[in-house]
């Protein structure tokens, strides 16, 4: 069946079927129950689940994450929202110590299906910690997977696949698009959890980005396009295991490529693409691969957002730089 | 708060009106089960020294001696039922090996063979040491979330509820995920009893630093029912867990339970105690030892020389037979590092893999 969905609805949709499928699959969060989530997110679900399903928690990130992973010991399959980006730190060495160690501790005799939403970025004005991009820091630790969906039938699929996965997910949700609409095929999902997919074919540049980011990208190429240059974009959807693959077809093709993401650039996944694209596709590049990112600076206030984040003027001029190689 | 003392550190019981409920559960015991408890305790000694040696002869890399708090440990192990599950920290070997874990996995982590040692589904549910203090608080309080969930506990009936027994130190008790696991223990109503061994240090830092007032009056403000007990007297520290836990299977009401004890030992082998406290104190607390405590009972009790000198036998059988696993115990191989990082394969950890054994067989070596 395919319907036109929201991205929020999308990942609604995907709790709802996950959760009936499975009683043993829990929302955690602030603000989840009855408010259906900053983001109603979770909207109608304590409604219909009931509140030993839909936990509204105390208002502790470290606590929540820290109780779903007893939860996951116990057999349940946790599903914690984390209000924003910025908050999820307090959160953060429950994440990395020990969500992120527990399976390898055990080694693998105990599965921590645990999934970590996350609403993540900017574009939406919002004032300090709740813009951020923050996925470098989870993709960096080990144990961790750390996927980031930009269409709603992603968005579904993706969050389907994260519950039923035994490993902690860290779900990166670009919530400047959440309520960007798309078809939601919810017979069969187009892809494994993982896989990065061309989300526009071309044959001269490619360009390659998650999350929001795609929707910059796209915009890009559509801007290229008129001027004729061909750009490919390529949606990463994983960024933690990136699946290489489609990026590495794709530059041999091309022999170009600029990575794109909303975080800060030093030390970050768009560092990493770089890396690695170098050392695979060493032959094929015509340029270096470049990078379009933010600042190495704090995200500012929300007046400057704009000038901070990439857009397309920005990555176009990344175009105009890796085609005059 | 008063904190409860069944016997006096010579032996010698001490009755009254206010343990006079502590004393009805004590007083059920057989001597049989008298003579286990001091049989844990005296066995998990000798070990404990015995891990002490090997890691000076540089057979281990570390070590965490309990030497001290085995009355406290001894006595809730004993109060825990077949059906519950415990959260140790790095210190609870007696509560551990009680549950079924064998001491040479615990051996196995100090001489960094592992990071985890068991499976606690063999191990009648004795969880992994937990290192990271106080974040195990939180798991501890989500596996009893989960009971709840489960419908597993607040039936009344003792021998089916499930409950949780979470162990942490006074310097623990400063963690936020310490007071997080109150809040959410107290939220969720869960069948918990936190542990809270007050062994007067943390490392170097004295346990007046984490709280000018008890553990146990900081947690009742968090709304558990609190109490305190003499750690190093394990006929107490029995009788109070045996209730305490009861109370929180049955009727789902997290308590917290201080035990006033003692780290008589280095923190590990790493410190140096000479540098932050005096002989005297270590002294005085020499004079509180579990362990003489118990056998004095016994005695009292008529247990002969010759039954408690077979305890000793058995304990220095036991650290023999650990001290011939650790000379002659192996290494891992370096598929370790790889195999279990995920719960399925994952192809960038494959290839690392891959690369490795190439690269060792390139030294013509057999990789
Ligand atoms: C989060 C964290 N900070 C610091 C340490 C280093 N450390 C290990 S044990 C310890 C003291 C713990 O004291 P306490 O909780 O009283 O337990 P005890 O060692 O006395 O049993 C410290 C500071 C750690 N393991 N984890
Ligand atoms: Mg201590």
């Amino acid at each position: 069946m395919t319907e036109q969905l929201p991205i929020a609805r999308a990942l609604n949709l995907a709790m709802r079927d996950a959760m009936t499928a499975d009683d043993k699959v829990v929302l955690m969060g602030e603000d989840i129950g009855d408010l259906g989530g900053v983001f109603r997110v979770t909207d109608g679900l304590k409604a219909d689940f009931g509140d030993r399903r839909v936990l509204d928690t105390p208002l502790a990130e470290s606590g929540i994450i820290g109780t779903a992973i007893g939860l996951a010991m116990r057999g349940y399959r946790p599903v914690c929202e984390i209000q924003f980006d910025g908050f999820v730190y307090p959160g953060f060495d429950q994440i990395v110590s020990q969500l992120a160690k527990l399976t390898n501790r055990h080694r693998g005799t105990q599965p921590f299906p645990v999934v970590i939403r996350i609403p993540h970025g900017g574009h939406i004005g919002a004032i300090e910690h709740h813009q951020e991009s923050p996925e470098g820091y989870f993709a960096h630790t080990a144990g961790l997977r750390v996927v980031a969906p930009s269409t709603a039938n992603d968005a579904y699929w993706m969050m389907r696949q994260a519950i039923e996965s035994d490993d902690p997910i860290i779900f990166m949700e670009p919530k400047a698009k959440y309520w960007t609409k798309g078809a939601v095929d919810t017979t069969a999902p187009a892809h494994p959890l993982h896989a990065s997919v061309v989300a526009k074919p071309g044959e001269q540049v490619t360009l390659v980005g998650h999350s929001a980011m795609v929707h910059v990208l796209l915009q890009a190429a559509a801007i290229a396009e008129g001027e004729g240059i061909s750009c490919e974009v390529i949606d990463l959807r994983s960024v933690a295991p990136v699946d290489y693959q489609p990026v590495v077809d794709s530059l041999r093709k091309t022999g170009r490529c600029v990575v794109a993401q909303e975080a800060p650039g030093h030390a970050s996944i768009g560092s990493e693409v770089a890396a690695t694209l170098m050392e695979r596709c060493f032959y094929s590049l015509e340029a270096p691969v470049l990078r379009v990112s933010a600042f190495d600076a704090p995200f500012p206030p929300s007046q400057l957002e704009s000038i901070y984040l990439p857009d397309a003027d920005r990555v176009l001029d990344a175009v105009d730089r890796v085609l005059a190689y | 708060m008063t904190r409860t003392q069944l016997l006096a550190a010579d032996g010698t019981e001490v009755r009254s009106d206010e343990n006079e409920r502590h004393w009805a559960v004590a007083d059920a015991l057989d001597d049989e089960t008298r003579l286990g408890m001091l049989r844990e305790m005296v066995v998990t000694r000798a070990l404990d020294t015995e891990a002490g040696n090997l890691q000076r002869q540089g057979k281990l890399g570390l070590w965490a001696p309990s030497l001290g708090q085995e009355g406290g440990q001894a006595g809730v192990g004993f109060a825990m039922r077949p059906q519950d599950t415990l959260f140790p920290s790095y210190r609870e070997h007696l509560m551990a090996r009680m549950r079924g874990v064998r001491f040479e996995q615990i051996i196995d982590i100090f001489r960094g063979s592992t990071h985890g040692g068991w499976n606690p589904a063999e191990t009648q549910n004795c969880r992994l040491y937990s290192l990271v203090i106080g974040t195990h608080a939180l798991h501890g309080t989500g596996y009893a979330m989960g009971i709840r969930f489960d419908e597993e506990s607040g039936s009344g009936d003792v021998d089916r509820d499930e409950a949780v027994v979470i162990c942490y130190g006074d310097g623990a008790s400063s963690q936020g995920d310490a007071s997080e696991g109150l809040v959410f223990a107290n939220t969720y109503e869960t069948p918990t009893l936190f542990m809270v061994q007050n062994n007067k240090w943390a490392i170097s830092v004295p346990s007046s630093t984490q709280s000018r007032t008890s553990l146990a009056t900081r947690a009742s403000g968090f709304g558990l029912d609190a109490a305190e007990v003499d750690g190093n007297d394990v006929l107490a520290s029995y009788a109070v867990a045996r209730q305490m836990l009861d109370e929180a299977r049955t009727k789902n009401r997290p308590q917290y339970l201080e035990l006033d004890t003692y780290r008589m030992g280095a923190h590990t082998t790493s410190d140096d105690p000479t540098r932050y406290r005096t002989r005297d104190e270590e002294e005085a607390w020499r004079q509180r030892d579990p362990i003489e405590r118990m056998r004095a009972h016994l005695r009292s009790r008529g247990a002969t020389d010759a039954q408690i000198a077979s305890v000793d036998e058995e304990a220095r059988d036991a650290a023999a037979a650990v001290r011939g696993y650790t000379m002659t115990a192996g290494s891992p191989s370096s598929d370790e590092i790889f195999d279990f990082v995920f719960s399925e394969g994952n192809e960038s950890l494959e290839e690392q893999k891959l690369a490795l054994a190439r690269f060792e067989a390139s030294f013509g070596g057999d990789a």
